[in-house]
């Protein structure tokens, strides 16, 4: 019973750990738009989140180190650097930045709606549950 | 929890310009410095911008790498009753440009106030995050 209480918020917790390493991920690219070199990286929001789905993040050297075989393997997440790729600059400028800025701030704000309507589904999900729990 | 690194994040990008601001003030208030402590006339000084790991997870916030001097030439101006003339008659003045560093002004103050946006919206999704369930 208590697995199938996790199915069912599964999705939405693995989706909103995604939304919330790549909104770190955009921020890390406001911050640097006036960095020289600095490359604008983004990841894969589909590729991510199956990956967290599957379990796959952990595979990038996030996974809880088990010394006994009793010990639980941890929550899969999303790894520290798992599918982060680099964005293709759409007008390149002088210092090497390949930061744009507009489409960095659509990103990010549009990232952050995501992560509020994940969050809603997800508050709505554990109202609608204890509701039958209650009665 | 990643959302908090990007307070981090905000924060060492608003120090960072902050500080490139304060180095367009030193620079506009100096515009024409002919002359300073150590008897030479002021130099422009830029900052140079470099990217800091923050935090664990692959956050990249903003260091201010080195304060370097303008390396640009110096204006020489005529005016040979001042006393720090050279014998052809011409003042050394500072190499500041002013057009260059209002430029520069306009988009330190415009970074900043994204960076100060993105730390509003991150804190709305914080606080959201914490209210889960009820």
């Amino acid at each position: 019973m208590l697995n199938r209480l996790d199915d069912m918020l599964n999705f939405h917790t693995q989706a909103l750990r995604v939304r919330d390493q790549r909104q770190q991920v955009l921020a890390s690219n406001i911050a640097n738009a006036d960095t020289p070199n600095f490359k604008a990286r983004d990841l894969d929001f589909n590729t991510a989140l199956q990956g967290a789905l599957k379990g796959a993040g952990t595979a990038a050297g996030m996974a809880v180190a088990t010394t006994a075989p009793g010990h639980m393997k941890g929550a899969p997440g999303v790894g520290a650097d798992a599918g982060l790729l680099y964005r293709t600059p759409s007008q390149g400028s002088v210092d090497g930045n390949t930061v744009d800025m507009d489409a960095e701030r659509a990103a990010f704000t549009d990232n952050a709606v995501h992560y509020e309507f994940n969050l809603t589904r997800l508050s709505q999900q554990i109202k609608g549950m204890l509701a039958v729990i209650q009665g | 929890m990643s959302l908090l690194n990007i307070f981090n994040v905000a924060g060492s990008a608003m120090n960072a310009q902050s500080q490139r601001l304060n180095t367009v003030a030193s620079n506009l208030a100096n515009a024409d410095s002919a002359t300073s402590a150590n008897g030479e006339p002021y130099k422009a000084k830029q900052v140079v911008f470099a990217a800091t790991p923050v935090g664990v997870n692959g956050a990249t916030g903003v260091s201010v790498a080195a304060v370097v001097e303008d390396a640009s030439p110096m204006k020489m101006v005529y005016d040979p009753k001042n006393p720090l003339a050279d014998d052809k008659g011409y003042v050394t003045m500072p190499n500041v440009n002013v057009v260059e560093e209002m430029v520069n002004m306009i988009s330190a103050s415009r970074s900043y106030q994204s960076n100060a946006e993105m730390m509003n919206t991150t804190k709305t999704l914080l606080l959201k995050t914490l209210t889960l369930g009820q």
